[in-house]
């Protein structure tokens, strides 16, 4: 066994590691679907919107490992951390909806929400203090556009299609939505980001966010739901109990056989 | 000691040279371009006894970016300008507004549409069920086509087909 790595605590360092567990996690679900989706152009489409996702995320795991100052590897801060040590939102971990491989209304639904997310704030993040950070975001931006496109056109028809697909993907909209009020809340990491220009705090982002949502639950005719008090904690490392088995299937390989390369 | 004068009419040399292999550097994926076609090679810098070769990527997560950066440095070595290095340069960010007007052309040859106009989508809608530009087909010419899938066999492109002759047809997206 590998033993496990630790990641520098500075801010700077965790606020990129948030983003970057953030794609990564989605990219790696979403690659669940790869296979057995409901049709091939759509399996095709998911696997492409994981391969930019991961994509994104390794370009932003190897600025992790620049600026935290122990020569990481994307690699090792990839597959070499516990738990505990991942800081993605929550949302992103959750399975792919009920059943086996998951819920195709579910799926697309976290990729609009998160497409949506991840575009208002690579658009923010263009404007980095940190030059490479701009640099990936000017990249990814363009991608999280399509991610968008491609995903909320799938909302719209599942929700104004058939009543069973309107019915999944409400009843996706009912388990999704409480996890999404962790994407704009803030803390003493993206104050700290703000406050040097590295990128936006989190609760920024969540006014343009809503109205986007607004535009496109009224064109997919889904109710606007209600707030909850309900938070999830993934961005501060305690996830949900779903985790432990993702980093399971992404870690068996690294931690069975180290430093395996393709 | 060679004249300084004489070493930067070397370099310089060097550095056509580099591009003319360059020229010869095919993308995997896409075989029909080169990497110059693609716009992808920013520069090419003689670096003491080598040469530095900047490459920008295309998509974040093409998997075809690392055997590229491989088939250039195994070109300029081969061609006997290296030792050869190359560079990632992530910004400005990749468009396919630096594909070439040859490479446009050739891409049409090789049956891929190439991507229409400029890549400046800023603006677009996010919710746009229908209708989108109409793409022409790179076999009969026909603006008569319909897209069957937005993603396609590479992070480039996706697919169409035309209703005039019938044939799917590959359309690099603008990007």
């Amino acid at each position: 066994m590998t033993p496990s790595i630790k990641v520098e605590q500075a801010p700077s360092v965790q606020y990129m590691l948030r983003l970057a567990d953030t794609t990564l996690i989605l990219g790696q679900r979403l690659g669940e679907w790869c296979g057995h989706a409901p049709v091939l152009e759509e399996d095709i489409a998911l696997s492409n919107i994981a391969l930019d996702l991961i994509g994104q995320s390794r370009a932003l795991l190897t600025r992790v490992g620049q600026l935290g100052g122990q020569g990481l590897h994307e690699d090792q801060l990839a597959f070499l951390r516990e738990e505990r040590d991942y800081r993605n939102a929550t949302i992103v971990e959750l399975p792919n909806g009920p059943g086996r491989p998951g819920d195709f209304a579910f799926t697309v639904l976290r990729n609009a929400m998160m497409a949506t997310w991840l575009r208002l704030m690579w658009e923010r993040l263009r404007e980095s203090s940190d030059s490479e950070l701009a640099a990936i975001a000017g990249k990814a931006v363009k991608e999280a556009r399509y991610h968008q496109q491609h995903s909320c056109d799938w909302v719209v028809r599942l929700g104004d299609g058939t009543d069973e697909s309107a019915r999944r993907l409400r009843a996706a909209l009912d388990t999704l939505w409480r996890y999404t009020a962790e994407l704009f809340e803030s803390d003493e990491v993206d104050a700290a980001a703000a406050a040097n220009g590295l990128g936006p705090r989190w609760d920024a982002l969540r006014e343009p966010w809503l109205a986007e949502m607004q535009a496109l639950f009224d064109e997919a005719k889904l109710p606007m739901p209600a707030d909850s008090a309900f938070r999830s904690t993934g961005k501060r490392g305690v996830h949900s109990e779903h985790m432990g088995y993702i980093l399971t299937d992404m870690q068996y390989l690294q931690r069975a056989y180290p430093g395996g390369a393709w | 000691m060679m004249n300084p004068a004489m070493r930067v009419t070397a370099d310089e040399q060097r550095v056509v040279r580099a591009w003319e292999v360059l020229q010869g550097v095919l993308d995997p994926e896409v075989p029909a371009l080169s990497v110059c076609d693609l716009g992808i090679v920013r520069d090419v810098i003689a670096a003491h006894e080598g040469l530095e070769i900047v490459l920008t990527p295309t998509y974040s997560g093409c998997p075809a970016t690392e055997v590229i950066e491989q088939s250039v440095i195994d070109a300029v070595d081969h061609a006997g300008l290296g030792p050869a290095r190359v560079t990632l340069q992530r910004a400005p960010a990749w468009t396919t507004d630096w594909i070439s007007d040859d490479g446009k052309r050739k891409l049409r040859e090789y049956g891929i549409a190439p991507p229409s106009g400029h890549a400046a989508v800023n603006q677009e809608r996010p919710i746009r069920l229908v209708p989108r530009q109409a793409i022409e087909c790179p076999r009969c010419g026909s603006k008569d086509t319909e897209r069957l899938s937005a993603f396609g066999s590479t992070a480039c492109k996706s697919l169409y087909r035309c209703i005039a002759c019938r044939e799917p047809f590959e359309y690099f997206k603008p990007l």
